[in-house]
This record gives structure tokens, sequence and C-alpha cells, in this order.
């Protein structure tokens, strides 16, 4: 049985896509000939030639400005933040162009780019290369975010967002490239793209939602089944995409549980999480019996020594004691 | 050289003097229809440098596609835009190339190509290096027309983008429109460079240099690069150097000019000289050239009465065209 890793859903979903239309092609730093910085586009040099893998200089604005500009004349690029951290870079091209064409143009132009977002922290790359800035993109009108928090979304969602007819900032968690695809999936690869805007509940319960999204969710997975040990049951809730959000799903979770966690790796303040938790104050606040418990990495850089990492990014720790306190 | 262009007839002459006059007479226009009221927002005059957009237009083909700035209007004119949808645009109206949601700075004609006016200096260079990239490798020949102004030469994304554009041969012009001026700053207080064209060196790059209030010599020299650009032969960055004679923005009193410099270039106004040049070649005689201007005055006359008299947008408008896709509204929420 072939287990699927994240890393290879997405390049297998660029694969399958640029099969399909010849539109489509990728642009980024190291991610042709050597097959990219995490491996994920490995194979598609040599499969599709320089004229769909561009490997382009050091030069995000150009990056990205470039996927723009490709896309406004009937191109499907697929670009690269080889770290997300790097979108500093290319903010304008994403934000001031790519995200307003559409709405300024007056719907007669749009730019249906796809920029992946190598994100998050993975051991020790510290302040410039670990950072989760999806909450920066959420705050653009005119692009979508998706963040998926394993194999099978991703590759379903990565085939959404190219075929997405918006410009869409494609978050992957670089701490989630090796791991494999739930076993549930394994037989078979063959994912259906995924619908922008529906979340899927991971673990049911009825006493707490725990909305989480990326690798975060793993830790909440983790607190779910320790605090399940003491009769705690918790549902957690992965939206999948951030915008569009899918209030709807969170809205029958709360119904069944009556509190929320919200809990990513972005820092705290400022985060989505506090969107989610507006959201929910405001459209499910009948069903709510306790405060919002939010649960973000610390309002500091990330730091490089894995103890001091560890201490600014949450973990299953922070989740369970923010659970406790929606249940005190 | 010149045997890549072709000489222009008697007719494509007249016509090269009437856009001329007709983005002039537009700009001022503009402006006093903004004192009076129709217009909400900037306006960025192109006064002055009239031969540049209408050059390298005279140098593309139809399927051309171009990329602007602030400063787009004679882009847009050179490049056969309607008046009347422009003045539209301009009051804000819903019948405007961009229904009433750009405005000057975003201005765009999509059925010539015309990808966009843009608020960002330096922010459409990316944006045209893409364009050229898609245009390669759909293979047809096509050139992808990236204008900005010596200000924006100083950006960043103008390194990127030659370079880029340089090692895959891309089929762009960069056309650098060298007024002299950087919003309020004269350029020898913002580079150390006289000609902007020697930095095309940097990236493996043609650079050429023309006076940009020649029409002629400017069409030629775009001409040799879009023909450059087709070939495969790749991109080419032209300076034309020439003049703003209005300000930054329409209102600007333009108080950081030495004594005597407009006066100096009014001298070598665009179409003062490309109008004798015509008178002197008979190509045109003193009442051509008054029917002319009289024709494009009353062009726009009927223009401006058109664009005052259409509908501004609906309220409703305003959460449209933020996404092809809304997911159920999902997304705006």
């Amino acid at each position: 049985m072939t287990r699927y890793s994240y890393a290879t859903a997405i390049r297998e979903a660029l694969r399958e896509e640029m099969e399909l239309d010849p539109e489509v092609f990728l642009l980024g730093e190291d991610i042709g000939k050597t097959n990219g910085s995490f491996g994920v586009t490995q194979g598609l040099y040599a499969q599709f030639g320089p004229e769909r893998v561009w490997d382009t200089p050091i030069s995000e604005a150009a990056i990205a400005g470039a996927a723009v500009g490709a896309a406004l004349v009937g191109g499907r690029p697929v670009a690269e933040i080889m770290f997300g951290d790097f979108a500093t870079l290319a903010m304008d091209q994403i934000v001031n162009q790519g995200a307003k064409i559409r709405y300024m143009t007056g719907g007669a132009m749009s730019a249906p780019v796809v920029v992946r977002m190598v994100t998050g922290a993975k051991g020790a790359t510290a302040a410039q290369h670990s950072q989760s800035l999806e909450s920066w993109f959420v705050h653009a009108p005119g692009v979508k975010v998706y963040a998926p928090s394993n194999a099978r979304d991703a590759k379903g969602l990565m085939k959404t967002a190219i075929r997405d007819p918006d410009p869409v900032m494609f978050f992957e968690h670089k701490g989630l490239y090796e791991t494999k695809v739930a076993a549930e999936f394994a037989d078979s690869f063959d994912v259906e793209p995924i619908p922008a805007g529906v979340g899927r509940v991971l673990r049911e319960g009825t006493d707490v939602t725990i909305v989480s999204y990326l690798k975060t969710v793993y830790f909440a997975l983790e607190a779910a089944e320790q605090l399940a040990a003491e009769g705690i049951s918790c549902e957690v809730f992965d939206p999948r995409t951030l915008v569009p959000f899918d209030r709807a799903g969170m809205g029958r979770s709360l119904a069944r549980t009556g509190r929320l966690v919200v809990a990513h790796e972005a820092p705290l303040r400022g985060g989505f999480g506090a969107e989610i938790a507006a959201i929910a104050a405001q459209d499910f606040f009948g069903s709510l019996v306790a405060p919002i418990q939010r649960v973000g990495a610390k309002n500091t850089p990330i730091p490089y020594a894995p103890e001091l990492e560890n201490d600014v990014v949450p973990g299953t720790a922070d989740i369970v004691a923010a659970v406790r306190a929606a249940l005190a | 050289m010149t045997d890549l262009i072709e000489a222009p007839t008697t007719g494509e002459l007249v016509e090269l003097l009437r856009r001329m006059v007709l983005i002039r007479m537009f700009e001022e226009k503009a402006a006093r229809l903004r004192s009076k009221g129709l217009v909400p927002g900037f306006l960025h005059p192109y006064i002055g440098q009239e031969a540049v957009a209408v050059g390298v237009a005279a140098a593309l083909g139809p399927d051309d596609v171009l990329m602007s700035t602030h400063r787009g209007h004679g882009h847009l004119l050179g490049r056969g835009a309607d008046p009347a949808r422009m003045y539209a645009e301009l009051f804000a109206r819903s019948e405007g190339y961009n229904h009433g949601k750009g405005g000057s700075l975003h201005m765009i004609a999509p059925e010539l190509g015309f990808l966009g006016a843009n608020g960002i200096v330096g922010g459409g260079i990316p944006l045209a290096t893409g364009a050229g990239l898609q245009l390669k490798r759909r293979g047809l020949g096509q050139v992808s027309v990236s204008y900005f102004g010596d200000g924006a030469a100083n950006e960043g994304t103008f390194h990127e983008s030659l370079n880029l554009a340089s090692l895959f041969d891309l089929p762009v012009l960069y056309v650098v429109e060298n007024n002299l001026y950087g919003e309020f700053t004269r350029i020898n207080e913002h580079m150390r460079i006289a000609d902007i064209a020697d930095r095309a060196a940097s990236y493996g790059m043609a650079g050429v240099s023309v006076d940009g209030n020649d029409v002629l010599a400017v069409r030629e020299a775009a001409a040799v690069a879009v023909a450059r650009a087709r070939a495969g032969e790749g991109p080419t960055l032209l300076e034309a150097k020439t003049y703003r004679h209005r300000g930054h923005y329409e209102g600007d009193m333009c108080t950081y000019r030495p004594a005597g410099e407009l006066e100096q270039w009014l001298e070598v106004d665009p179409i003062d000289l490309f109008t004798a040049a015509l008178l002197g070649d008979g190509v045109l005689d003193e009442d051509g050239v008054a029917a002319l201007r009289a024709e494009v005055d009353a062009q726009l006359d009927k223009a401006a009465e058109w664009a005052a008299e259409q509908p501004h947008p609906d309220p409703s408008e305003a959460t449209t065209d933020v996404y092809v896709d809304t997911c159920g509204g999902e997304a705006l929420r």
C-alpha cells in the first residue's frame, strides 16, 4: 500500500492539474532542476520541462508579480514562496495588485493565481523562516486563503485552488510535509477537488469544539485524546480554508458542544483565531455556554533555540489548558 | 535599423498628430472638469509626454498588451481607448471603463490589450513581465509593453523584473519615460546617472535612449525593440527623454522647479514640433491643423457630455467583483 505524504499530495495535485490544463505552470526559486527546497515539486521539471516549471532568480516580487501578470493574459500560474516569510518581499504584488485587480477593473479582469506559502515552525529555523502569516492575507479582500492540515485535504484543495478563478494563498505547513495520509484514505489517492469553505469534523465530541487548522490540528487531536481519558469529550473542527470560512459548519459543532477553543500557530494577537471567536460570539452566541478560549503563539518572533521555540509555539498542553478553562 | 519599420504614410502622420492632440486636449479638459467638481479623485496629467505614448503605440500590433502607470491617460488614448468611457471612469460613473471602481489610477481597456494604469510606482513592471512570460509561452509573437517613469527605475521591482525578463528572453518592451521628476524631486537628486538606459547593460539587455518629444524617433526605436522581442531576442529598455509640463498631480504648483526650465521645454513641445514638421513637409496646412484640433475638441466635448450623463454606480455594486466565485457569499463575510 502506497502511503502518500502531504508533500506528495501537493505534488500529485500539481501534476494532475498540469496534465489537465496546459496553461497551468509553476514558477519559483529552485523548484525545477533541483526539485524544490522541500521536494514538493520533485520530478515535475523532468516531466513537464522548462516551459511549465520556471526556475526563477531569487526575486519574490517578480515571482508573485509575474504570476499575476501571466494570469491576466490567460495563464494559470502556481508560484512558490520558498519560505512564506519571504512574502514580505512580494506584498505589493500580492495585496495591491493580484488581490485587487478584479475589483479595480469592475470585474473586467481577474488574476487566478495560486501562491504557495511554505509556512510555520519546523525546528530551529528561527524568526525569518518560521512564521505563520495567514492572517495578513485574510485581511486583504480579493484573495482566498487555503490551509490544509493533511495530505488528502492538501491534494483536494490544491486542485480546487488551481481551478479557483480568484487568487489563492495556499498555506502549506512545512512541519506536515512528511506526515502521511490517514489510513482511511491510503488505499486510494484519487482525491476530487474539495470545495472551499467546507470544513471537516476530524473528531466528534460533545463538550468542547476545538477549531484549528494546519499543524495545530494535530495538537488539538492529541489534546482531545488526553482529555477523553478524563471523560471530557472534544470535537475537533478543521475549517480547511480561512477565506471562505465555514461558519455554518462551526455553528453546527457549537450547537452540539456549547464551548469553543480556537487554536493556531500564528501569534495570538490579531491572529485568525480572533476572527473565529468574533464569528462565534456574533453568530452563535446562543449556543455558547462559556467564554471562548484562544490559543496561539506568544506575541514574539520565533526564537532559534528549540526549547524557546517550543515555548513560543502552542502545543498540546496549551490546548488542554484552554479546554479546561472553557469547562471551568 | 530603419528598414524594420516602414515610413509612415501621410494618413498615419496625421493620425499620430491627432492622437497627441487628443491626449493634450483630453487632459486639459479633464483638469477643467475636475475644477468644476466632476472628478472626485486624483489626476496625474500626461501633458508634455504625448509623443512617447503615441510613438510606442504606433509600433505595436493589435494583439500586444500594455501595462501603464499612475500617469496613464496618454497611454490609454495612444492605444486608441475611448475618451468617453475614460471620462465616465474619471467621473466615477458605471459606464466608465472600470464601472466607477478604479478611476484614473486603475483604468483599463481590455479590448485593446490595455491591462491597466497602476497606483503603485513600479507596481506594474512585474505584471508586464509576467504577461510577457505568458505571451512567450503562448508563442504567437505577441509583445508586452511596460510603461513606467524615472522614479520607478529606483524601485526593486525594476531590478527584479528586468533581470528575470533578460534571463528568459521575454518579449517585453520596457519604456521608461524620463520626465525629469519623481513626484516633487528632480532626477539628479535621486540617481547619479544621466541615462537610465545605461542600466540595461547590467541586465545584459539592449538599452536605448531616445528623444521622447520626437514622436517619429520614439516610433522607430520602439519598432526596433518590438521586432527584437517578436523574434525571440528578448526585452529592451527604451528610455524616452521628455518633460512633465504640469505637476505631479493636477493642482501641484511646481514650486520645486528651477526658473526657466518649463519655458525651455515648451520650446520643444512635442505637439508643436510635430505640427511644424507636418506643416513644413506639406502634409498639413494651417487650415488642416485647425480643423484637426477643432474635430478633437468637438469629439471631447461630446465624450465629456456623454460621460456626465451616465449614472453613478448603484450602492449595491460596492460588494460585487471582489471575487469571481464568492462561494455563496461566504468569501465576502
